[in-house]
């Protein structure tokens, strides 16, 4: 008897039974090997794995994981469906809330959402919830047809969305659905935002974030590429130009960097460019494609983040030794687990609790060395996280040929800039209300990096949602939210004033 | 989809019909040519001092240019091009009926214009085509412009014609004496700035060309704009690779320019910067200039 089946002859009894079953592992590309491809790294589930997986759930009466969610969805319910072995079933369930499965299946930190509340992860380790979503869409990809929603008739009403990235595309896509006429406009010559020109293929393939576009136009989206917005046209003009409401999700934009001497030298990148080079540009097969790259022998990553992990494997997969330096200890390392893990078994060399100085260059201009100073945990600062302070006198150098500056992105300001009455805060960032996502320019509501910096591909997808629903309301000229909405948001942050006073 | 030849899958993730059409095409020399591009909604807002970004194909890069002019009625962008490496050599080879696969703009911020009195307009080689629209709306705005038309050699020398039924006075220079005055673009530009009339200068062109010319003018207070032109991949301030170090203070070109007062660039930082990837320009240009003709072999 197979392991599905001996689930299944003990379905009424299984409850104590199923947190015996341990979580059932993604099959990989061996380490080794995928440190030189740009192929994913992680296969996806067979439907065994899925079966076995699925089974795990408690389908827990009042489950935590869908309140753990950023966009709610029936987790108990689509993985129900799964143990059923009905992924279209599942599909369908996802589909409700997500516009794109095999993308949150794939790049989404479950381990801080659904999966960290799962009931079976108190005392075992939580249900896969990321990786049985990723094979529900993958099972949609495989067998061809893709389940269409029901799409309202068309409004004749317009709406302009700036930028194609998961908040933009989620949106254009929920309005799409309600019957509007949406555009977007994206300023690069792809669809896709971050999820083409920022993570790589080897964690998202391309084919799937073309897949997700060709979704939103089947919705009847239109996507225009080498748009601009804040200089082709602005938000101005497109209000006067038919556009009923706009929802900017432009993305954070401008790469920060340390303002230590030698950032400018050939050879410092900013994340941003080493990766849209890479990415975007495909790079990495030059001369075959035309843009160049140049990483050297040995590059080193400064950051701790998602992009800075990006950055170094992309780096490794081009042939060099790529060494990883961030200024705390492992502990608050920002990254996904799973990244750091991948990253350490691809052999990332990490030099923790150090923090760059200085680089230094040769008389051409070019990085020949890193100096780095390590650092000892102190007191904690307001983020809670202890602060690292520099050891004196513990300065050591880094032969480098290439530095990758992955510390995070300030506001762009080309659109902010051009757009009349729009108000931002201290940061640059757009002022947005957190329910509504309506900004101070009437019709113009903004959500994703730009107003909360930079954040995760799901919390973009969350905004736009939000965002789908306000402009819906305010072009139908009714309140942005609904006396019931306003009701639970006041208990809401009741609940969360009584908890901080009981603190 | 995989490449025949190399074994490698070729990029298929979305792939539009190359859709700006080239109208027209003049060459001014074996180097120097002119293109007339379809792009109304580049046209639409662009103005003087701005530049675009092309791409010619699916495996292009995307290159930035200064717009040379623009035409709103017709929808239409000017660029005038130096073919120096595989790019805009691919481009020359491009003419009417041909079409590229992307065109963005208008980027960058458009030049500040205002009635300052007397102000110089210097264009070194390719640099006089974007000089153009500023000297025009600098006239419009009612100054006295003088414009000073620079090359190497004779045959390198741009819209002399133009540029002289726009300027008060025009000054035409050749470093070898075969047109105009013998003479580097510095020489003139000295003599204007001691007559002390000069109120203002742009200079654009070569990066040691704008370097000098600012030494030049710096010797007698008179403010001077510069365009610059270095790497960029988005244009939109979103990579950084055009930084520059502008008053000791890192700026990007593509959103904080690309114009910016000459006397506070570090032009040997841009100099640097802009010689990154010579290297692989050169691996480029040799693979372009050995498949010449073969179409399969350029795209």
């Amino acid at each position: 008897m197979s392991d599905v089946e001996k689930n299944e002859g003990e379905k009424k009894k299984a409850r104590p039974k199923k947190t015996s079953i341990p979580r059932t592992p993604i099959p990989e590309q061996d380490a080794r090997e995928r440190a030189r491809n740009f192929e994913e790294v992680a296969l996806g589930y067979e439907r065994d794995h899925a079966l076995i997986e699925a089974s795990r759930c408690l389908m827990c009466k009042k489950p935590k994981c869908v309140a753990g969610c950023p966009v709610g969805i029936d987790i108990p319910a689509f993985i129900q469906a799964l143990v059923d072995d009905d992924p279209a079933a599942a599909i369908s369930i996802l589909k409700e809330k997500t516009s794109f499965p095999a993308v949150c299946g794939r790049v989404c930190p479950q381990e801080e959402q659904c999966e960290k509340v799962c009931i079976l992860g108190k005392k075992h380790e939580p249900v896969a919830i990321g990786r049985l979503e990723r094979y529900a869409a993958d099972w949609e990809a495989g067998q061809g047809e893709v389940t269409m929603p029901e799409i309202a008739e068309k409004k004749g009403k317009k709406v302009g969305v700036v930028g194609s990235g998961p908040a933009g595309l989620t949106c254009a896509g929920e309005l799409a659905k309600m019957g509007y006429d949406v555009v977007i406009y994206e300023a690069l010559h792809k669809p896709g935002g971050v999820l083409v020109y920022g993570i790589p293929e080897f964690r998202l393939p391309k084919s799937i974030v073309q897949r997700e576009c060709e979704y939103v136009e089947s919705l009847g989206v239109e996507i225009k590429l080498d748009y601009v917005i804040g200089r082709t046209m602005t938000v101005d003009d497109m209000l006067e130009n038919g556009h009923l409401a706009v929802f900017i999700a432009n993305g954070a934009g401008l790469p920060a960097f340390m303002n230590i001497p030698g950032e400018n030298l050939n050879g410092v990148y900013s994340a941003n460019e080493f990766l849209t080079r890479a990415n975007l540009m495909k790079a990495y097969r030059f001369p075959e494609y035309d843009t160049p790259i140049k990483t050297g022998r040995n590059v080193a990553v400064i950051g701790g983040g998602n992009v800075a992990m990006d950055a170094a494997r992309t780096a490794l997969r081009m042939g060099a030794n790529v060494h990883l330096v961030y200024r705390r200890s492992m502990d608050e390392l920002p990254a996904r687990r799973e990244e750091v893990h991948h990253a350490e078994e691809e052999g990332i060399d990490f030099h923790l609790l150090t923090n760059p100085t200085q680089i230094l260059g040769d008389d051409e201009g070019w990085v020949r060395e890193l100096e780095i100073i390590h650092m000892e945990l102190g007191e904690p600062d307001e983020s809670g996280r202890r602060r690292p302070v520099p050891i004196e006198g513990s300065e050591s150098r880094i032969p480098v040929d290439a530095v990758i500056m992955a510390i995070g992105t300030k506001a762009n300001p080309l659109l902010t800039k051009s757009t009349k009455g729009l108000e931002l805060n201290k940061w640059g960032l757009i002022v947005a209300d957190e329910n509504t996502l309506a900004t101070s320019k009437k019709g113009v509501f903004a959500g994703g990096d730009i107003v909360t910096g930079a954040a995760t591909v799901i919390l973009a997808m969350g905004a736009g949602k939000i965002a789908a629903r306000s402009i819906d309301r305010y072009i139908q000229g009714q309140p942005l939210l609904t006396p019931e909405e306003e009701e639970e948001i006041r208990a809401e942050a009741e609940k969360l004033r009584e908890k901080a006073a009981a603190k | 989809m995989e490449n025949p030849e190399t074994g490698q899958e070729t990029e298929t993730f979305w792939i539009e019909e190359a859709m700006y059409k080239i109208l027209e095409k003049t060459d001014y020399s074996d180097d120097v040519y002119m293109q007339v591009i379809e792009a109304p909604q580049v046209a639409a807002t662009a103005q003087a001092g701005q530049f675009v970004i092309l791409r010619i194909h699916e495996e292009g890069e995307r290159i930035p240019l200064t717009i040379a002019d623009f035409d709103r009625e017709k929808g239409t962008i000017t660029i005038v091009v130096q073919a120096v490496g595989k790019s805009t050599r691919h481009l020359q080879t491009l003419g009417k009926g041909d079409s590229l696969a992307n065109f963005i703009g208008p980027l960058g911020l458009p030049s500040e214009v205002e009635k300052v009195g007397t102000v110089v307009c210097a264009g070194g080689g390719v640099g006089v085509a974007p000089v153009y629209p500023i000297a025009r709306e600098l006239k419009k705005a009612g100054n006295k412009v003088i414009g000073i038309v620079a090359a190497r050699t004779k045959n390198l020398l741009l819209w002399e014609d133009k540029m002289s039924e726009l300027c008060d006075e025009l000054i035409v220079t050749t470093d070898d004496g075969s047109h105009g005055r013998k003479a580097l673009v510095t020489e003139p530009l000295k003599e204007l700035c001691q007559d002390g009339s000069v109120n203002l200068v742009y200079a654009i062109g070569p990066a040691i060309m704008m370097k000098f010319c600012c030494k030049t003018t710096e010797e007698f207070g008179v403010r001077t704009i510069v365009s610059l032109n270095s790497i960029m991949i988005d244009g939109t301030g979103m990579c950084g690779a055009c930084r520059v170090d502008v008053g000791g203070e890192t700026k990007f070109v593509c959103v904080d320019g690309p114009e910016f007062d000459g006397h506070q660039v570090d032009f040997d930082l841009l100099m640097s910067r802009q010689r990154q990837y010579l290297e692989q320009e050169k691996i480029s240009n040799d693979l372009f200039l050995e498949c010449r003709g073969d179409k399969k072999c350029l795209t």
